[in-house]
């Protein structure tokens, strides 16, 4: 099924992530008794990797499984296959995508998560003392004095300041901007090679949305994280990422780096993507945006491009043949697609 | 007819009472749009918008209360009406699309059915002429026919949201109130609902308030802007003019804070601090702990109002022309 890995060579250029043939197939029905021969291919054969400091962009509709790929990185979601293969530069290269036990528990050091919704991620009952210093506490890093310096550092580093005030307060006291602020912090307490950071700023309002990437792109580059930033927005995407990877129905379908995407995009649904997004602009008039009303069902789908029933220059030659594989169009740019 | 705009709101307030203490969530709002027109209301979370859209259909919840102001519909005013008369008006001749249509649907009836359900309760056509018509509202949001007897968790987001529209439109109302209609929805699917109110607009000569707090959408769906801060209408004018020649810092503000797919990447302004609390709002202008132009003044005295031509704003401190 997915390709073998490559044998991992000690290397100074290693990329922190490298994504190999990763995959998520969750089971559509079955019961005990009926073995279950229907799957939802939500992440499918899923190849990019990840520089150390870098941020990558994973853009795409609701339900294409960019989420669910993010949680395998992080391994809130064990993958059905594939690798990926983990290098902080500080020890061996390792697979992630298999790691059990206190390995398991170390690699969580290296890799947080920041959520969409900052009302449904923090537990009410705690304080923000408790919700960021929780990693350190799970991490069995230094004592009580310790941590409650640490915490202050970083309250003050997301911009809550004083961070005495904000200490012994409750989530419901303090705003949406304010809780992903926190959400942040507790992210980044553990000094994580990487965040995975899912539609971090897709809650907020415009004015206070601003704030919270301007202060995630100055931590990633002072801190050198990288960045998986899950996003459905085209424009906030390219001011967050260098590159950009779109994916349609658990494929990615072009990647690449962000300004030579928007200003050439290759694959008829990037296009598509592309020319949906409203301009802020009354005097100009977008072209109707190409693409068809089809859908490919995730069920064991058929092996064809997952983009065929929608794509506007599809022609026999996609219909019956694979979904297309990534190949090299421009200098950064990979496209899936026999047409592009 | 004649002689009156189609709706013409007049010094519109409007208090709730809550726990905490009276919350001011409209402020003195006046506005008016013509037959055909439609005027996009932008703010962020907080400042009023929706209050306002139940407020123009008395919609409002139990604990506010309309202290004073006029909505005149056509010359009638609506705040002045009984209950009963009301709901003579609501989806007759203003029809509304709430934010979160996708929950508006009633999960245990078919779509079509609760569309003829609407349809009953304004007209005494036979039911099979009200079969006919959902038949053809289906056809005027793009929707297949084969859908009017399936349930709602047949149709995905955007399906149901067009049924939504659908269900506003079934009476012909001269106004449609859209209360962020595509905010859950992808690109592309929002990309389709956008340009289908246009040409519905366009079909029926329907007058539209577009209520959204963003401002991408907004441009490209509004003949008229007014951009809400606090309660307040603080700047009001046609698209080209508010966009092009914005006079409110909080409106320039907005414009810079937002990212766009295309032209040069330009820097993004950062509007600090944050909205305010609406049980203590600042004193003068309300946004004058975060505007970088306010002056001594801005915190003592309301504003006064800088017109130009048609298009307004209420501020101190107003760019040269």
């Amino acid at each position: 099924m997915a390709a073998a890995a490559q044998p991992t060579s000690p290397n100074e250029d290693r990329p922190l992530l490298q994504v190999e043939g990763l995959r998520k197939h969750f089971p559509a029905g079955g019961s005990r008794f009926r073995r279950n021969e229907r799957f939802i291919h939500a992440v499918d054969d899923v190849n990019f990797t990840l520089g150390r400091g870098e941020s990558l962009g994973l853009v795409g509709e609701s339900g294409c499984g960019k989420t669910t790929t993010g949680k395998m990185l992080v391994r809130l979601i064990d993958p059905t296959d594939g690798h990926v293969i983990f290098d902080d530069g500080t020890g061996e290269p390792t697979d992630i995508a298999t790691l059990r036990g206190k390995p398991l528990k170390e690699f969580r050091k290296h890799a947080q998560m920041i959520f969409q919704d900052p009302y449904e991620s923090m537990n009410p009952r705690r304080t923000i003392f408790d919700t960021v210093a929780e990693p350190l506490q799970v991490q069995d890093i230094g004592t009580l004095v310790d941590r409650l310096d640490r915490v202050m550092e970083m309250l003050a580093l997301v911009g809550l300041t004083p961070p005495r005030t904000f200490l012994f307060r409750y989530p419901h006291e303090l705003s949406g901007g304010q809780r992903q602020r926190v959400a942040i912090a507790r992210a980044l307490i553990v000094e994580p090679s990487f965040v995975v950071a899912d539609e971090p700023t897709s809650m907020l309002d415009v004015s206070v949305r601003t704030g919270v990437m301007q202060l995630m792109a100055e931590l990633a580059s002072g801190l050198g994280i990288g960045y998986l930033y899950i996003t459905h927005d085209l424009a906030v995407a390219r001011y967050m990422c260098s590159r950009i990877a779109v994916m349609y129905l658990g494929k990615i379908v072009e990647i690449g780096d962000t300004e030579e995407i928007l200003r050439s995009p290759q694959h008829p649904y990037t296009q598509a993507l592309l020319s949906a997004v409203p301009v802020p602009d009354p005097t100009v008039a977008r072209e109707p945006v190409k693409i068809k009303g089809g859908v490919t069902t995730l069920i064991n789908p058929p092996a064809q491009c997952r983009f065929y029933p929608r794509c506007p220059i599809a022609d026999d030659y996609c219909e019956t043949n694979d979904h297309p594989p990534l190949e090299h169009k421009g200098q950064e740019q990979e496209v899936a697609c026999y047409k592009a | 007819m004649s002689g009156y705009p189609l709706l013409a709101v007049e010094d519109l307030t409007m208090h709730y009472q809550t726990r905490a203490g009276e919350v001011c969530a409209v402020d003195g709002v006046s506005l008016s749009l013509e037959r055909g027109q439609s005027l996009g209301l932008v703010g962020e979370s907080g400042c009023g918008k929706s209050s306002l859209a139940l407020a123009l259909l008395r919609l409002q919840p139990e604990n506010a209360q309309i202290l004073r102001g006029k909505v005149l519909l056509d010359g009638v005013d609506l705040v002045s009406l009984s209950d009963e008369e009301m709901r003579k008006y609501r989806w007759n001749r203003i029809a509304m699309v709430f934010q979160s249509a996708m929950n508006a649907l009633d999960p245990v009836y078919r779509v079509g059915d609760q569309i003829i359900e609407a349809l009953e309760q304004h007209s005494n056509a036979a039911r099979h002429e009200m079969v006919e018509r959902v038949g053809e509202l289906y056809k005027l949001v793009n929707l297949s026919p084969n859908f009017i007897q399936r349930y709602p968790h047949e149709y995905s987001g955007g399906m149901k949201q067009r049924a939504i529209i659908a269900m506003a439109l079934a009476c012909e109302p001269d106004l449609i109130i859209a209360d962020e209609p595509t905010t859950a929805l992808d690109v592309i699917v929002q990309d389709h609902i956008l340009r289908e109110f246009g040409n519905i607009r366009k079909e029926l000569n329907m007058s539209m308030l577009y209520i959204s707090h963003d401002m991408a959408v907004i441009a490209e769906v509004s003949d008229v802007v007014a951009v809400m801060y606090a309660g307040k209408i603080v700047e009001y004018g046609t698209a080209g003019e508010v966009f092009n020649k914005p006079i409110h810092p909080y409106t320039r503000a907005l414009m810079s804070a937002f990212p766009s797919v295309t032209g040069e990447k330009h820097e993004l302004a950062t509007l600090g601090g944050e909205p305010p609390n609406p049980l203590d709002l600042p004193s003068g202008c309300h946004f004058h702990p975060r505007c970088p132009f306010a002056t001594a003044v801005c915190a003592e005295q309301e504003p006064p109002t800088v017109r130009r031509g048609d298009h307004w704003a209420d501020c101190w401190n107003p760019p040269e022309d």
